[in-house]
């Protein structure tokens, strides 16, 4: 153990501490202190920009190991300042709003923090059983998060539903860990991969239900078809301010680990994985669709709308060239920035303890809230995919991926289901500005931090969708130092 | 005369094991027992690592079953805390009360 052990995983120290901080300083806060609140998500703040800061300046291009299992490379520098930034979003959002919808607020930044730091351990390590401990280190905090509002009968429900599923599908990822291991006696990607090298004209049946149980294990964590069970529920029960961090965060994590592990070790098995993945992948963009269209909550709709995008990621994966694999990067940051600020226009909406949920509650926003209706509109039109928003570039880089390989049916099928998708996103944008009738919501003000949060997002889908270059070729370099 | 175990023989009887925990979580109907039934999964995966490890003469797989004890009973700890959440808006241990949310 020297210095360049810790040197590697001072992103992931910086964030645990805040969320140390948070918690010591909500087990000695006054009862009646009104705000703490903002102290907790100041520390989370400071903690998340601090790891942002030392990887970009002392990591990038500047690629070591620690403890033998965390691999500091452009492609890990990449994940934790996506992981983040999503964090510092969260927190511009939920500062004053989970106040107002009764959050402890004290739990919820710290199990946040915790669950930000199992992220990156998971984008960050080359050794099975650690991702296996960094996913159960962010699903048990994102599962408290879910249910963390104890007096809504949904979101208690939710979260145990998405923990009875998150954790069936964990025994299954660690039972395709234990395959693995039997077959090459260790859990480490580069030593998996040379004994999948060494037979992969001939695997053996073992590797292969090894690889079939990650890509199980995989694909709940992503949610993708058929494992997607758990995503609409969790979405719709939890708090808007936890699906917005779950939908975005789970995601990039789990989809960072895929990725990893299936273009490293389990590279050699690309014939046996391509013809799954792909069938998950066209499952997951249709069904995802089309029972979106079906969806009068919006929560519920986008929640099956994140079910599509992990399809088109998917589509990414397979069509893993040098171009698919950046797309993925690409893609990730679109959805993110997108579904936050989504996600954040639901959550200033919601009133107290009545959801700003169903369709109709939308009606005549507009005359109400024009700013609000204007920043919905241009994240629900950058997830359907829209020029100039940064959705559409992303969904570009992906078709244009599978295109070069040759994936021509998953490519139509992309692009077929994003048009349907649209039908779903403009439904809710014509709600807001051409229902003759208003809902008769009281709508709550927005706060100053809140505002800061959606224009940041809103810059990043439109700034990203004008000027993409930058960050492809910086996705571009990650994924080159290690694939 | 029982053949001597080899370790296909135990890598069939985890097979086995998991298998019933996975049946239990899709047939049982008490919340408490589709828990129960995870936890069978996960020790069925313990079996094969220290199985394997025999087999190879390493301690490595011993270790990480330490790691999987552990990290199920911090899920224990968080899938109870839901739980009795759950029960005191339901008062009811089954799972087809839990309808609120569905499609």
């Amino acid at each position: 153990m020297n210095m360049a052990d810790f040197s590697s995983i001072a992103p992931i120290l910086m964030v645990s501490l805040a969320a140390c901080a948070t918690m010591l300083a909500e087990a000695f806060r006054k009862q009646d202190d009104r705000a703490a609140g903002v102290w907790f998500g100041v520390f989370g703040l400071i903690g998340l920009a601090g790891a942002i800061v030392t990887s970009i300046f002392s990591h990038w291009n500047h690629s070591m190991l620690g403890f033998g299992v965390i691999s500091i490379d452009n492609f890990t520098v990449f994940f934790n300042v996506m992981l983040c930034a999503i964090g510092i979003l969260t927190i511009l959002l939920s500062i004053g709003n989970a106040e107002r919808d009764h959050l402890p607020s004290g739990e919820y930044y710290t199990l946040m923090l915790f669950a930000i730091a199992g992220m990156m351990m998971m984008a960050s390590t080359t050794d099975l059983l650690v991702i296996f401990i960094a996913l159960e280190v962010m699903s048990l905090g994102v599962y408290v998060m879910t249910a963390i509002k104890r007096s809504s009968a949904e979101g208690v429900e939710a979260g145990f539903k998405y923990f009875v599923l998150g954790a069936f599908s964990s025994a299954f990822f660690l039972y395709g860990i234990a395959m693995a291991h039997a077959v090459s006696g260790t859990t480490k990607l580069d030593e998996i991969g040379m004994r999948i090298a060494s037979s992969s004209l001939d695997p053996s049946i073992l590797l292969i239900l090894s690889m079939v149980l990650l890509i199980v294990g995989f694909a709940f964590k992503v949610g993708a078809v058929p494992f997607h069970m758990w995503v609409p529920d969790a979405y719709q029960g939890a708090p808007t301010l936890v699906t917005g961090f779950m939908s975005t965060g789970v995601k990039v994590a789990a989809m960072a680990a895929f990725v990893r592990v299936f273009l490293s070790a389990f590279e050699p098995l690309r014939i046996e994985w391509i013809p799954i993945l792909s069938v998950i992948a066209a499952l997951t963009m249709i069904l995802g669709t089309v029972v979106g269209v079906a969806q009068t909550s919006v929560k519920r709709m986008l929640a099956y709308s994140s079910v599509a995008h992990a399809g088109y990621l998917l589509v990414g994966l397979v069509a893993a060239s040098t171009a698919g694999k950046a797309a993925i990067l690409f893609y990730l940051v679109a959805y993110s920035v997108t579904n936050l600020g989504a996600f954040g226009v639901l959550a200033a909406l919601t009133s107290g303890d009545r959801p700003h949920d169903d369709v109709r509650d939308f009606a005549g926003m507009w005359k109400e809230r024009p700013g609000l209706s204007a920043l919905l509109t241009v994240f629900l039109l950058s997830l359907g995919g829209f020029p100039p928003m940064v959705g559409f570039i992303g969904k570009w880089y992906i078709f244009n991926a599978a295109i070069q390989e040759g994936m021509y049916t998953l490519a139509i099928l992309g692009v077929l289901t994003s048009v349907v998708s649209v039908f779903f996103y403009l439904r809710v944008v014509v709600m807001m500005y051409m229902s003759d009738e208003t809902a008769p919501e009281h709508r709550p003000a927005v706060s100053a931090v809140t505002t800061a949060g959606l224009l940041l997002a809103l810059i990043a889908v439109i700034y990203l969708g004008v000027l993409p270059g930058g960050l492809l070729s910086i996705a571009a370099d990650s994924v080159a130092s290690i694939f | 005369m029982l053949p001597e175990p080899t370790l296909n023989t135990y890598l069939a009887l985890s097979a086995v094991l998991f298998s019933i925990g996975t049946a239990g979580v899709f047939l049982r109907r008490n919340l408490i027992t589709i828990l129960l039934s995870v936890e069978v999964m996960l020790n069925a995966v313990n079996l094969t690592f220290v199985a394997v490890d025999r087999f190879l003469g390493t301690v490595d797989g011993q270790i990480i079953a330490f790691f999987v004890i552990t990290v199920a009973a911090a899920e224990a700890a968080v899938g109870l805390a839901i739980l009795i959440a759950l029960y005191r808006h339901r008062e009811t241990l089954s799972p087809d009360a839990f309808t609120t949310l569905k499609w």
